[in-house]
């Protein structure tokens, strides 16, 4: 399988792997995937008082793409709010990392990955 | 040392150096280029002759006669050929034919094309190791049952199936016994004279010959037949048309005489250098041997990984050239089906490598992909949540995951 160069940095070099404590109220989790199909992306966002995520981190179980795929949202969600991080699309991260055909689907499970987290945000919150 | 390290002789070998210096004597002007059918001038003969050398050789390794080797583009055509040949010469004792889940697809695609054909096949479980049980086997087998295919040394996991056995109890039944030995050719003894072996394949490339040249070895005592499959000038007694390729089949033939002269040493010098590989690794946690405790050729390791998926690993192994049976690095996404046959979970089957030692690895760079492998695990499951909730011991199989 031939990489671009930004799967391959991503991959070396991942950014913001890691937790939060779990029972932190400010930490929401996103655990999407499946070990059968052969990746689970797990990416944790940290929010703050004004609904702007500060931090996230991820741990990854897949292939370079998948961990590529969810380095690069831990880098695109920071900063943003949670409006905003929701409008992120897969089709942006498969751009951005110029994944092949056969790898999207790792774009589509780190977009998920980020509905999922702020799904969990607000259900934390009551909302 | 020099980068990346091949450890993927279960794919393909680089040809023998003195396989090479044998096969260039065979294409220029100066060489001997000739056509081994033109029967009218010496260049014809001195080919006719070498390949006739060749076919020796290669007879000799497997203890049969030249006879009885035809030559073909490689083991995928050989199957072709003795599987549809003898499937469409014996349709009238019947149509039904048995072969196992765990064969290489040049035999399975074959079976599904005689489905095609109005065939019926039946494809066979194999236990946990990776090997074909008996009686199974046994049950199978009906009064129309005319071929059964089952390979000799599985390509992913190395198990050795129990040939001499399987042959007697097909022959007790009148039925054709095709053998795939792509991959056992100079990695175990094969001796047709006491093997009930009618029909089996083999390959150039996995043996330190060149690719595109092949052969299948088909008995004359009791005489096997086959309905041709490539038409043409009736060469290899009509079996397989085609001029022959002396440069090749000269090569292929020097590959095997070597594979004989040298098999012995070089399973003692291949087995040491496998234990140090797996006594290297076997001490990282959640490690798991792909077909352990069966008989297997020394050369091909397969090991699952646990919570590391097995594109990523490769990736990680990036200076060391191996195969994985995961998903990702096949175009269908799905893991490899040799391991899910033995029974794997889809998470193991996608955690595995395959390390496959050859005639030219050496003892330092099995020392450096142990160092290797030891930090791609840490890192990778360093990464991998998974692992995570393992040391939190959570049972993975409990967890409702969303399939995608």
């Amino acid at each position: 399988m031939a990489y671009s160069n930004k799967v391959i940095d991503h991959y070396e070099n991942p950014r913001n792997v890691g937790s939060f404590a779990k029972d932190d109220p400010t930490v929401a989790t996103g655990m999407v995937g499946a070990p059968a199909c052969g990746d689970v992306m797990k990416l944790q966002i940290k929010v703050n008082e004004q609904g702007i995520i500060e931090d996230a981190k991820f741990k990854t179980y897949g292939c370079g793409s998948a961990i590529a795929s969810s380095s690069l949202v831990t880098e695109w969600v920071k900063g943003k709010s949670l409006d905003e991080a929701q409008q992120i699309k897969n089709t942006d991260i498969a751009h951005e990392l110029a994944l092949p055909p056969v790898k999207i689907h790792c774009s589509i499970l780190a977009e998920d990955a980020i509905k999922a987290a702020i799904a969990d945000y607000k259900q934390k919150r009551g909302g | 040392m020099k980068l990346p390290i091949y450890l993927d002789y279960a794919a393909t070998t680089p040809v023998d150096p003195r396989v090479a210096e044998k096969m260039m004597q065979y294409l220029t002007m100066d060489g001997e280029f000739g056509n081994p059918a033109s029967r009218s001038h010496r260049f014809g003969w001195q080919a006719e002759e070498s390949v006739e050398i060749a076919r020796s050789q290669i007879a000799d390794l497997v203890n049969a006669d030249p006879r009885e080797i035809v030559f073909t583009s490689g083991a995928t055509e050989s199957n072709n050929l003795a599987i549809k040949g003898a499937a469409q010469f014996y349709k009238k004792k019947g149509k039904h034919l048995i072969t196992v889940k765990t064969e290489h697809k040049a035999v399975l695609d074959t079976m599904r094309q005689l489905e095609r054909e109005g065939f019926e096949v039946s494809y066979l479980d194999v236990e946990s190791n990776g090997l074909v049980d008996l009686a199974k086997l046994e049950a199978a087998m009906r009064p129309d049952t005319s071929v059964v295919s089952i390979m000799f040394v599985n390509n992913e996991i190395g198990v050795i199936q129990d040939i001499a056995a399987i042959g007697e109890l097909c022959r007790s039944k009148g039925i054709v016994f095709h053998v795939d030995a792509a991959q056992a050719t100079g990695k175990v003894d094969i001796d047709l004279q006491n093997l009930k072996v009618d029909l089996m394949s083999f390959s150039g490339h996995k043996t330190y010959g060149p690719k595109g040249i092949g052969a299948l070895y088909v008995r004359r005592k009791p005489r096997i037949r086959l309905e041709a499959q490539t038409h043409g000038g009736g060469h290899e007694r009509g079996m397989r048309s085609g001029t022959l390729a002396p440069h090749q089949i000269a090569a292929m033939g020097e590959a095997f005489r070597i594979a004989k002269e040298e098999m012995a040493a070089e399973r003692e010098r291949i087995t040491a250098l496998r234990d140090r590989l797996w006594h290297g690794v076997k001490d990282i946690e959640q490690v798991y041997l792909n077909g352990g405790s069966a008989p297997r050729v020394p050369g091909i390791t397969n090991i699952s990984f646990n919570f590391v998926e097995g594109e990523s690993l490769i990736m990680a192994l990036k200076d060391i050239a191996v195969s994985s049976g995961s998903a990702c690095t096949s175009a269908s996404l799905e893991p490899s089906y040799v391991l899910r046959a033995l029974g794997l979970t889809d998470e193991l089957a996608h955690s595995s490598i395959r390390f496959s030692i050859g005639r030219f690895t050496t003892e330092a760079q099995i020392d450096h992909t142990i160092k290797i492998v030891h930090q791609a695990i840490d890192k990778l499951r360093e990464m991998s949540p998974l692992w995570d909730m393992f040391k939190d011991g959570i049972d993975l199989n409990t967890v409702a995951w969303v399939a995608h």
